[in-house]
């Protein structure tokens, strides 16, 4: 496992720049996971450091030495593709064993065997080690190009929104088998999602990129009570954190901030502002209420069992708000 | 799944179409039914009409086609009894066998002619498709198309100036010669034909052996060749019908070493008029190289391409 770096790096495709500037480290045995909508620029970062595009300025090193110019055969990474890219015409075991047979590795067959048999059982498919990749359904396939990566000990795992296909207890499971076995391999993790949970869980840190930026990186929690910018803050937070313009709820607002952030749960009820309840949503854990104050939309929750309906009047009240000026960038 | 699922046909429309199959493949098989038939039909039964469906067969066509015989005197055909059945066949006539023809030579230069340049074109089009499917060439569309452009006129549209060049550059009549002949012609088709499979190939399995740890042409040859099968075997039997039916060319190039079985066929001419049987013979041995080639291959035919294991 090593230390991998990327310094100024861009990328241009087109007219599109993937990536602008980018710096970013991900420390030695870290679990760093990127944030980002669509088009961040998210998918690029990995194929960057994977050696799969060439930057177009910028240096890029692993373990402490420079990569440009390195196939990425020579980079000893390994990557879980979003779209899995399971070899088709072998079966799991021969995926599995792919990487271990490269004339990088040209692992002996008796620790093939062991090291595929194992990771198959972490990722619960020893059943299916003799089917034809293109036999499985598709949460399975994504856990075969899963442990195609993690059969080896590259010098960083990079995966891209690995569990995106998965259904939700299988995610939930596979989250903490990651998390474990970044744990106990010590592994260094480059983990691309869009799923705020996955980088709350297991992100060690989290990176924020917005159109190819990198707009934040810090410890999961840094980014969700401390965001630099509105967009760094309604990354994070299910639901999402409300924007409403200054003034709308009494709050002493900093001078220059038009702004103000209020996360669902820093919303008091009982006190301040009317607003109206338009919709009660029950999840069982928790009560999302959605209100109109004026003639903004203000998401809130509230106690599980609450008995409140469409129609209904609250107080609320702003309890410990962030302030963004007219850019979007933190005021206070 | 289902929400497409098309109705299982009925027993009534599978009978219909099961029919129409069998009709359509009675039809297009009666006329090989008839050349083989008539490679075993004595020369009088192969020319009488109408055609004699019972009739008994034999060899002759055969014996005729792979030997050269003389007429000899009853004398000599006395002193010298027949040493197998194929003398015996042949006394009828009071011939005997002097020796092998030259069937067996033509046959074997349509094989490497045909064979040699199948592979030669299905090699270099394999290279060159999957460059232009995978890499960025300068005035790419423009070399594809100039290649496809050598295909726009027919080939035997510059057959004087190639037997002029194959003259002075010492390729006339030799096997290398006729084999870059017909691997110039195939070269358009097979680029063309496997790039579009290539194509269709997705980049994301060659990335992921990229990043396993092989390099690009390790790539290439263990995850691309694999899933590009069934378009190598097709465009491989579409060479290899070209060059092995190939005619023109041959009469016009080839004559005392490399000759194809093509123009040896209608020079094989019997006794008192065309040696039917034995023309029909050489045509049966003639077909068969393409028709065991199709089958060996009909598996990567039939079996269509692979997407599943990746997501779209």
């Amino acid at each position: 496992m090593a230390e991998v770096s990327l310094h100024n790096v861009s990328k241009k495709f087109g007219k599109t720049q993937a990536v602008v500037d980018v710096d970013l480290t991900v420390p030695d045995g870290a679990f760093v996971v990127l944030l980002g909508p669509t088009g961040a620029g998210k998918t690029t970062t990995l194929r960057l450091i994977a050696g799969l595009e060439k930057p177009d300025t910028g240096d890029i090193h692993i373990g402490g030495a420079s990569v440009n110019g390195l196939t990425p055969a020579q980079r000893d990474v390994a990557m879980v593709f979003q779209q899995y890219s399971l070899y088709p015409h072998l079966t799991v075991r021969d995926n599995l064993a792919f990487p271990l047979r490269s004339p990088i590795l040209k692992t002996p067959e008796d620790e093939i065997a062991r090291k595929v048999q194992d990771v198959a059982e972490v990722l619960h498919i020893p059943h299916k080690l003799d089917n034809k990749a293109t036999e499985l359904s598709g949460g399975e396939m994504q856990r075969v190009s899963i442990g195609r990566a993690l059969v080896r000990d590259p010098s960083i795992y990079l995966m891209d929104e690995p569990l995106s296909s998965l259904d939700a207890k299988l995610r939930a499971d596979l989250r903490v088998e990651l998390k474990r076995i970044h744990a106990e391999l010590n592994a260094t993790l480059l983990y691309v999602t869009h799923d705020q949970i996955e980088a709350m869980t297991m992100a060690s840190h989290v990176g924020v990129l917005d159109e190819g930026r990198l707009v934040q990186f810090g410890s999961p929690r840094e980014i969700y009570e401390n965001p630099k910018t509105a967009y760094v803050a309604a990354r994070l937070g299910q639901p999402r954190i409300n924007l409403l313009p200054v003034g709308v709820l009494e709050a002493p607002a900093p001078a220059g901030a038009t702004t103000m952030g209020l996360r669902p749960e820093n919303i008091r009820q009982g006190d301040g502002h009317d607003a109206t309840v338009t919709r009660v949503e029950h999840l069982g854990d928790q009560t999302r209420l959605h209100l109109k104050l004026g003639s903004h939309d203000v998401i809130t929750l509230t106690d599980p069992h609450s008995s409140l309906n469409p129609g209904e009047t609250v107080q609320i009240a702003a309890q410990n708000p962030i302030f963004f000026d007219t850019d979007g960038n933190r005021v206070a | 799944m289902s929400a497409h699922a098309i109705n299982a046909p009925s027993a009534r429309q599978k009978w219909v179409a099961g029919s129409l199959v069998i009709l359509y493949a009675l039809v297009t098989m009666i006329p090989l039914a008839w050349i083989m038939i008539t490679g075993f039909k004595s020369p009088a039964d192969a020319i009488s009409y109408p055609p004699k469906v019972v009739f008994e067969p034999t060899l002759e066509g055969y014996v005729n086609l792979f030997t050269t015989r003389t007429r000899q005197t009853q004398e000599f055909l006395e002193n010298n009894p027949p040493q197998n059945w194929a003398d015996e066949i042949v006394r009828q006539y009071d011939m005997v066998i002097v020796g092998p023809s030259k069937f067996g030579e033509r046959f074997l230069n349509s094989v490497i002619i045909g064979f040699g340049s199948t592979f030669l074109s299905v090699f270099l089009g394999t290279l060159a498709a999957y460059a232009f499917s995978r890499f960025k060439i300068p005035l790419a569309d423009d070399l594809l198309f100039f290649i496809l452009s050598t295909r726009m006129m027919p080939p035997i549209a510059v057959a004087i100036p190639i037997f002029l060049m194959y003259r002075n550059l010492g390729l006339s009549d030799t096997h290398l010669g006729m084999i870059l002949l017909y691997t110039a012609v195939n070269i358009s088709l097979a680029v063309w034909l496997l790039k579009g499979f290539i194509d269709e190939i997705p980049r994301e399995y060659e990335e992921a052996a990229l990043i396993d740890g092989y390099t690009r042409f390790q790539a290439f040859y263990k995850v691309v060749l694999p899933q590009a099968a069934t378009g190598i075997a097709s465009t491989a039997i579409f060479c290899l019908i070209f060059a092995w039916n190939e005619y023109a060319f041959a009469v016009l190039l080839t004559s005392a070493t490399a000759q194809t079985a093509p123009p040896f066929i209608p020079t094989i001419i019997g006794i008192g008029g065309l040696d039917w049987p034995a023309i029909a013979a050489a045509a049966t041995i003639f077909l068969l190289p393409v028709m065991i080639f199709t089958i060996l291959l009909r598996k990567h035919l039939l079996r269509g391409i692979t997407f599943g294991a990746v997501r779209k």
